[in-house]
């Protein structure tokens, strides 16, 4: 049996708001978010959330513009028109390479960089004019927000909540 | 306390024999006279020849020495322009073989003459070459002469500087009040122990040269600053001011006494700061560290002018001093990552985790990527520029050093950059310690490729003499770094940081 209900644990200090993730876990309730101000070092390790793949990405990205900076100027200094600009010789790309190098640097950092952001905005769903999510807005200033979905008897679990520090437990329903 | 393994301490005396091995018969093997310059070139004429060749083919490829060579090769777009020039040719040809016909017929009585003119050039012609050749065989016989030395010199610098790398590292750690390190202060104080016997040795090379026992430093030749003789050489003469052999000499031991006196008093607050009550030895080698840096990167950095860039006394760089500290640098972390490595696998750094060689693994990577910064920096501002008098330093290396000089780039960038990336692979240690390798090599390779171009020039080669040399010292500087471990605890008792470090996490 399936309810749309989740717990809303609030707690005010992060130290409790670890010790309770912890406490659930190990109780094996399923927490569905956490919302906190600031971040809470090992929050993610003790929530059990698979560790990001954004720098992987990020070096595939560095990789693409890398790759893209360098046949851009073997392209154009190369092969569509290879002038003598001041002696440099431009007869092969390995010739006037370090010519180059500051662009194809820059060009991968760029790739890097910027390719990485818009992938962290996509896969974290941030754009503007996107309505904000947080469900208290006191977890953007000093209060912490532990979310659990509802399964079994929802008195046993509000008082479990109580015991691991809560300020406030609160049941809510989610559409 | 740490005990030294027999097995380690058989291993340096090993390395130390062959490598004394290796290092006499460079000496004996090196040539005494020309004569035997002359019976050496002529065993490897075809080879040499055959060398020649293919230098010359790869110096089209060279990125730094094209111009001439680049313009020989006839691209197809180019082809019309020649075919022009052809065109050209071959008139002034005519031209050419008119007037030549003209003065024979006007003028048969001169024949004779000319002939008789004639001979007599080509008997200077003869004379000329005869005093080229031995021109050439003096010069070679210098450049084997040097060889033995040289190898010696490099093998002597690079390890001096691993342990003067692994010193400001240190101080560093001090003066930063770096949390993460203090558990592995012992270990570099072990290394920083090399510095002394290092130095001694060092500076006993150096007063070899100002002896004239070697041809290391061109400078010191006799005769360089004297109008009068032939060896007289303008540059240097309004350079020895500062390139004399008793400034040198004296600057030398003043750099190497200054980072010894840091070393000994740094080591000997460490080991009070063990049995103290109060955090004023602590204090004092925060203040000192601070004050070591200072005198260092204004010493280092002539430093490098005096041992390394002097070698080419013609050839001057803005950014030398940084990039030699960059080079020693990485190598004297590596070394750290590698003596702790060591260590911990033998169980007696307890509190030394993954975290803390994660560290050092970035300071690595890091400091990989600085070093290539310097060299590309400096390679590729004389490069564009291509200023005659200051690109023949990369012209020589490209020539003659090409496998060396990029493949350093490979071994200290490349390589590095692709391993060391990994947040994972900077804790395993098998990784480390094979960019750790990978490192080493690379960097002895670029104190090779500033030391050997000046001194042996095409004459280089990685034989007995060079390896016996780094043999010698590498099994110097485990004996010398691995007895000094045992002297003190390997856990500094009551550094304020210690607690910190100990449980270090990252």
């Amino acid at each position: 049996m399936s309810t749309n209900k989740v717990i809303h644990a609030i707690y005010t200090d992060d130290d409790v708001l670890m010790d309770a993730v912890k406490a659930t876990r190990a109780a094996h309730h399923h927490i569905e978010e956490v919302y906190t101000p600031f971040p809470v070092h090992g929050l993610d390790k003790a929530m059990g959330l698979a560790p990001t793949r954004i720098a992987i990405a990020s070096f595939i990205y560095g990789c693409i513009g890398l790759t893209v900076a360098a046949n851009l100027l073997n392209y154009i200094m190369i092969l569509d028109w290879p002038q003598d600009i001041g002696g440099k010789p431009s007869f092969a790309f390995y010739q006037n390479m370090p010519a180059f190098v500051p662009v194809m640097f820059e060009l991968t950092v760029f790739f890097a960089a910027h390719l990485m952001v818009i992938t962290f905005y996509l896969r974290s769903k941030l754009w503007p004019f996107k309505s904000a999510e947080n469900p208290d807005v006191r977890t953007t200033d000093d209060h912490f927000l532990m979310e659990v979905a509802v399964s079994g008897n929802e008195d046993d679990m509000v008082s479990f909540f109580k015991n691991t520090g809560a300020v406030e437990v609160k049941v809510i329903d989610k559409h | 306390m740490y005990t030294f393994s027999n097995k380690l301490k058989t291993f340096a005396f090993v390395l130390m024999a062959l490598g004394l091995m290796g290092i006499a018969y460079g000496f004996l093997s090196a040539p005494k006279t020309t004569q035997d310059v002359e019976k050496i070139l002529a065993e490897s004429h075809h080879g040499g020849h055959h060398a020649e060749a293919t230098t010359h083919d790869a110096h089209a490829a060279a990125p730094a020495a094209e111009e001439h060579n680049a313009e020989k090769e006839v691209d197809a777009k180019l082809e019309a322009i020649a075919h022009e020039a052809k065109t050209h040719e071959v008139a002034a040809d005519s031209v050419h073989k008119t007037e030549t016909d003209s003065t024979h017929a006007a003028a048969p009585v001169a024949e004779e003459e000319h002939h008789e003119a004639h001979a007599a050039t080509a008997e200077t012609h003869e004379v000329d070459a005869h005093k080229e050749h031995q021109e050439h065989l003096e010069h070679v016989l210098h450049q084997l002469q040097n060889k033995p030395w040289a190898a010696l010199y490099v093998a002597c610098i690079f390890f001096l500087l691993i342990s003067v790398g692994v010193l400001a590292f240190y101080a560093i750690q001090w003066a930063a009040q770096a949390g993460w390190s203090p558990v592995l202060f012992r270990v570099m104080e072990g290394i920083t122990a090399y510095l002394l016997p290092g130095s001694i040795i060092f500076i006993v090379l150096l007063v070899a040269c100002g002896m004239h026992m070697n041809h290391l430093f061109v400078w010191m030749g006799e005769g360089v600053t004297d109008p009068a003789s032939p060896n007289y050489d303008a540059i240097i003469a309004g350079k020895s001011g500062f390139l004399n052999v008793p400034f040198f000499l004296g600057r030398a031991v003043v750099f190497l006494a200054g980072w010894n006196l840091y070393r000994y008093l740094s080591r000997k607050n460490s080991l009070a700061q063990d049995n103290a009550s109060d955090d004023s030895f602590y204090k004092k080698n925060f203040k000192m560290a601070a004050g070591f840096l200072a005198f260092f990167i204004v010493t280092e950095s002539i430093a490098s002018w005096d041992w390394v860039m002097s070698v080419d006394p013609h050839w001057y760089s803005t950014l030398f001093g940084w990039y030699v500290f960059a080079s020693f640098f990485v190598s004297g972390i590596t070394t750290i990552a590698f003596v702790t490595l060591y260590l911990k696998s033998k169980g007696y750094l307890e509190y030394v985790n993954t975290s803390h060689i994660h560290d050092l693994a970035k300071f690595m990577f890091g400091i990989s990527v600085f070093w290539t910064y310097l060299w590309f920096s400096q390679f590729m501002l004389m490069w564009y520029s291509n200023i005659p008098e200051e690109v023949t330093y990369f012209v020589t290396r490209i020539e003659h050093f090409k496998l060396p000089f990029f493949g350093m780039v490979v071994l200290n960038f490349v390589l590095p950059i692709l391993i060391l990336i990994n947040t994972d692979f900077k804790r395993l240690t098998w990784i480390i310690v094979m960019a750790g390798i990978i490192i080493l090599t690379g960097h002895y390779i670029d104190f090779f490729n500033m030391i050997m171009p000046a001194t042996v020039g095409d004459q280089w080669f990685i034989g007995a003499a060079e390896l016996g040399a780094l043999a010698f010292f590498l099994g110097l500087f485990i004996l010398v770094v691995f007895t000094a471990l045992t002297k003190a605890p390997l856990l500094a008792k009551r550094n304020p940081l210690i607690e910190e470090s100990k449980h270090f996490h990252y």
